[in-house]
């Protein structure tokens, strides 16, 4: 096919991925298929509108006020202009990739806060959960109401070399990030509006009606139409905007702890109209802030009362408390054998290979070969803790050993893995960057339904490894493409009346009318004499 | 809804209110120093200080740059309109999930002005009329996108709360100058009433006329009396109790009893002492938010637990 020369535009001076990374446009010279289309779209662009785009981009970001706090100044939530594009058939296998991951994580929860068989059959030791800190005893024996206790599901997937998708881990507790993969999809299809309508990009906007009714379906045993809420630890927080945007768009309540009261076994908020009882509580605060009484007796975020509570089945927390135990570090790297054991099923997603420290016989060849691994704390999150290696110090690795030495349960080690990169637009260029991808899964009872797209995180320091916001990282929309055939989109006719009544006009609109055609009198006289003006009316 | 958002809807209202208000205070003041060659910079800046409930100490020098310094740009003085703007956001930003998107973008792209630099480079007059017409294309957006449930009313309970207060200000500061030039001509403009006043009074300009629209006109949306009778109506939709003696509310009671006072007195008995009045008018309004605080935001408190380990 011929092709103009100016068509590399704005990939001129791409350099491609560097090392053994996988980039997902440019395969050495050579464009891959997801991108085809949204290159030739942007053929008609050039640096300097790309630029402006992207300027209005931000700002519109922060008059809608997303955005996130560094050190007190307010910025609006990097967003690179580039989408990321996946393919159908790439995306069905994530799809039954983190289905298969959510349903083995739902069923070992079950397990292990009811009768504990897997430790029984000697699938996984009862120890990695007896020393998980996030084990609590105060969720034994809950049957929650539909046997749900993630109803909400991040699993971090990477691309390694070869550019197959890898979890790097689960995140069944409070995962958050699923409102940029709404605000993303509407700011990029604002900024580039051409590409956007060349596409057939599965739609995100449906995330909020899923989330609530699956919340909905989890409601206390005969609670028909229940009253669901969204419970923040407030404005401070980082995910406020979320907090906020989600129940803006389920059309629940946000409460804060101080908004939630119980009496009597039950949960209530406090109206102008005076207490009324909640009965579903889709919390963003973690377990151990939930409720004083049973956790940390300083928290003012929770509220007294909320576990027993929920123990006497009056209240349903959304995502159950406890889930920490399944998204723990350790129990990851048990996973494939989890996913055996409960689905009789092969691991559609493989994990990242992974040495456990409390393994004497990995812990000695950890230790030896320190300087190219990457070791992580088995409980942070947020990127928080990690030693990567090859960029450490001797002194930080030696430090690092002491620590794993002291405490093996609480590491693990992973080789390094080059994040796949993603064409990204930085300081006026487009240059490679590190990327990740957390699909979001909803779980009803029925099924377990994940949003087409999820959320991109790049880090945008060259060569940087760690995606995380809280680390300078920004986030890329990511647009699953459709298959042929109809997408699920309402395309109902609406029939237009054969006959609307013409609007009325008042005495200000007709005199205007009237005005012209007098103009236009005056004109037809004027034009008999050419010479003459037209005298002012 | 939430007592929480309740609350925070009647802030929006007062804090948008206020931003207004002072913009049309300060726009009168500053002209007033322009125009009148004998005034004094010094007492008048003092006085427009003390009505907006400012505190300075006496040795310190107080000309026009320190006041609108206190009282629009510096965004950390509880006083200026740079302060009341980003409150409002914060209000906004805490009731986010009940605002419309658009009612929520009005705030915050006219908070934004603010730490962008915008707002500090406007110079009066312009600065004052920025201030209105963003107020109004807040307020508009509200009157277009707001359902009129209990949310509105907290929010025009807000807004009526701090408007009658301060027009009583706005009063109180051109009945001061008034010994020193004619500020009712001025103050008239500062609300947009100077022809409807015109009008109504079929072009007798006095002082005393002024004073009585500004107080008392039943139909001007910015007078005293009209913005009492607009908050009375505010708590009567929220408590709709259908009572057939008395008023068991409290903010209802404190605000009636204050309009029917100013509807019932002599016009002259109140011009007499007006600082004073106004005065004891803005206390009302204080109370009147404390009642309906109490009434209707309060157990919003955190609470701390005080259980053993």
């Amino acid at each position: 096919m011929f092709r103009p020369m100016s068509i590399t535009g704005l990939f001129e001076d791409y350099p491609g991925a560097r090392g053994p990374a996988y980039d997902e446009m440019f395969a050495a010279e050579q464009l891959r298929a997801p991108y085809e289309r949204l290159r030739s779209s942007l053929t008609d662009l050039t640096i300097p509108e790309l630029a402006a785009r992207v300027e209005a981009l931000q700002a519109s970001y922060l008059d809608q006020g997303v955005t996130f706090d560094i050190g007190g100044e307010e910025r609006a939530f990097p967003l690179d202009i580039l989408p990321r594009v996946i393919e159908m058939d790439t995306w069905s296998t994530i799809e039954r990739g983190v289905q298969q991951r959510v349903k083995t994580l739902e069923a070992f929860l079950a397990d292990v806060y009811d009768a504990g068989q897997v430790f029984a059959d000697g699938v996984i030791p009862r120890r990695v959960i007896a020393t998980s800190s996030h084990y609590h005893r105060e969720a034994a024996g809950v049957r929650p109401p539909n046997g749900v206790r993630v109803h909400v599901s991040g699993i971090d997937l990477i691309r390694d070399n070869a550019g197959e998708f890898r979890v790097l881990e689960d995140n069944v507790r409070v995962p958050s990030g699923v409102s940029y993969v709404m605000t993303n999809r509407r700011a990029i299809s604002s900024a580039l509006p051409e590409p956007f309508a060349e596409h057939r990009i599965r739609p995100v906007a449906g995330y909020p009606q899923r989330l609530l009714a699956a919340l909905r379906a989890a409601a206390p045993a005969g609670v028909t139409d229940p009253t669901v809420v969204v419970l923040t630890p407030g404005v401070y927080n980082g995910a406020y905007f979320e907090h906020a945007l989600l129940a803006r768009t389920m059309g629940v309540e946000l409460v804060e702890g101080r908004d939630l009261v119980c009496r009597r076994g039950r949960v209530m908020m406090r109206t102008t109209k005076g207490l009324e009882q909640v009965h579903v509580i889709y919390r963003r605060v973690d377990d151990e802030f939930l409720d004083p009484v049973h956790f940390r007796a300083d928290s003012m975020l929770g509220c007294p009362g909320l576990i027993d509570a929920s123990r006497a089945g009056n209240v349903t927390l959304a995502n159950a408390v406890g889930n920490g135990v399944a998204d723990d570090k350790l129990v990851y790297t048990y996973l494939p054998d989890l996913i055996r054991y409960y689905l009789d099923e092969e691991p559609v997603l493989k994990n990242v290979d992974t040495w456990r420290m409390g393994d004497p016989e990995a812990r000695e060849e950890v230790l030896d070969r320190i300087d190219e691994l990457v070791l992580k704390p088995v409980d942070g999150s947020g990127g928080k803790g990690i030693v990567i290696g090859p960029r450490a110090t001797r002194a930080e690795l030696d430090e690092l050993r002491v620590k794993v030495l002291e405490d093996p349960r609480s590491w693990i080690a992973q080789p390094v893995v080059q994040l796949s990169t993603v064409p990204t637009f930085v300081d006026g260029k487009f240059g490679p960057r590190h990327v990740d991808l957390r699909p979001f899964a909803v779980n009803d009872g029925n099924r377990v339904w994940v949003l087409p797209g999820g959320l991109t995180r790049v880090a945008l320091a060259e060569g940087e490894l760690i995606v995380n916001s809280s680390r300078g990282g920004g986030s890329k929309d990511t647009w699953v493409l459709a298959g042929p055939g109809p997408l699920p989109r309402h395309a109902e006719t609406t029939t237009v009346p054969v006959s609307p009544p013409p609007q009325t006009t008042g005495p200000a609109l007709s005199d205007l009318a009237d005005h012209e055609q007098q103009q236009q009198q005056q004109q037809g006289v004027s034009t008999g004499s050419t010479t003459q003006e037209v005298p002012p009316c | 809804m939430l007592s929480r958002i309740a609350e925070s809807m009647f802030w929006i209202g007062r804090y948008v209110e206020r931003a207004e208000d002072t913009a049309r205070i300060l726009d009168v003041q500053t002209q007033l120093l322009l125009e009148e060659a004998g005034i004094d910079e010094q007492t008048t800046c003092r006085t427009l200080l003390s009505i907006m409930g400012v505190e300075v100490d006496d040795d310190t020098r107080v000309d026009l740059t320190t006041v609108l310094r206190l009282l629009a740009y510096d965004p950390h003085h509880p006083s200026s309109i740079a302060s009341a703007l980003g409150a409002a956001r914060e209000s906004a930003r805490r009731a986010r999930e009940t605002l419309s998107v658009p009612m929520w973008e009005s705030i915050n792209t006219t908070y934004r002005a603010i730490p962008s630099g915008h707002f500090t480079s406007m110079r009066p007059p312009m600065v004052f009329q920025w201030v209105r017409e963003r107020a109004a294309f807040i307020n508009g957006t509200a009157d277009a996108t707001m359902t009129r449930d209990e949310g509105w009313h907290f929010l025009m309970l807000g807004r009526c709360i701090e408007r009658a207060d301060m027009t009583s200000r706005l009063v109180a500061t051109a009945a001061v100058a008034a010994s020193t030039g004619s500020p009712w001509t001025s103050t008239l403009r500062a609300c947009g009433a100077y022809e409807a006043f015109l009008r109504t009074y079929r072009g007798m300009e006095t002082d005393r006329g002024a004073a009585e629209f500004l107080l008392l006109d039943r139909l001007f949306p910015r007078s005293v009396v009209f913005s009492l009778n607009r908050a009375e109506q505010c708590v009567d939709n929220l408590e709709s109790s259908g009572q057939r003696a008395g008023f068991q509310n409290e903010g209802q009671r404190l605000l009636g009893r204050t309009r029917a006072e100013l509807e019932y007195r002599s016009l002259s008995d109140v011009l007499a002492d007006l600082p004073n009045e106004m005065e004891r008018l803005q206390r009302t309004c204080a109370l009147a938010t404390e009642a309906v605080t109490r009434r209707y935001f309060a157990g919003a408190e955190a609470l701390a637990w005080q259980g053993v380990l």
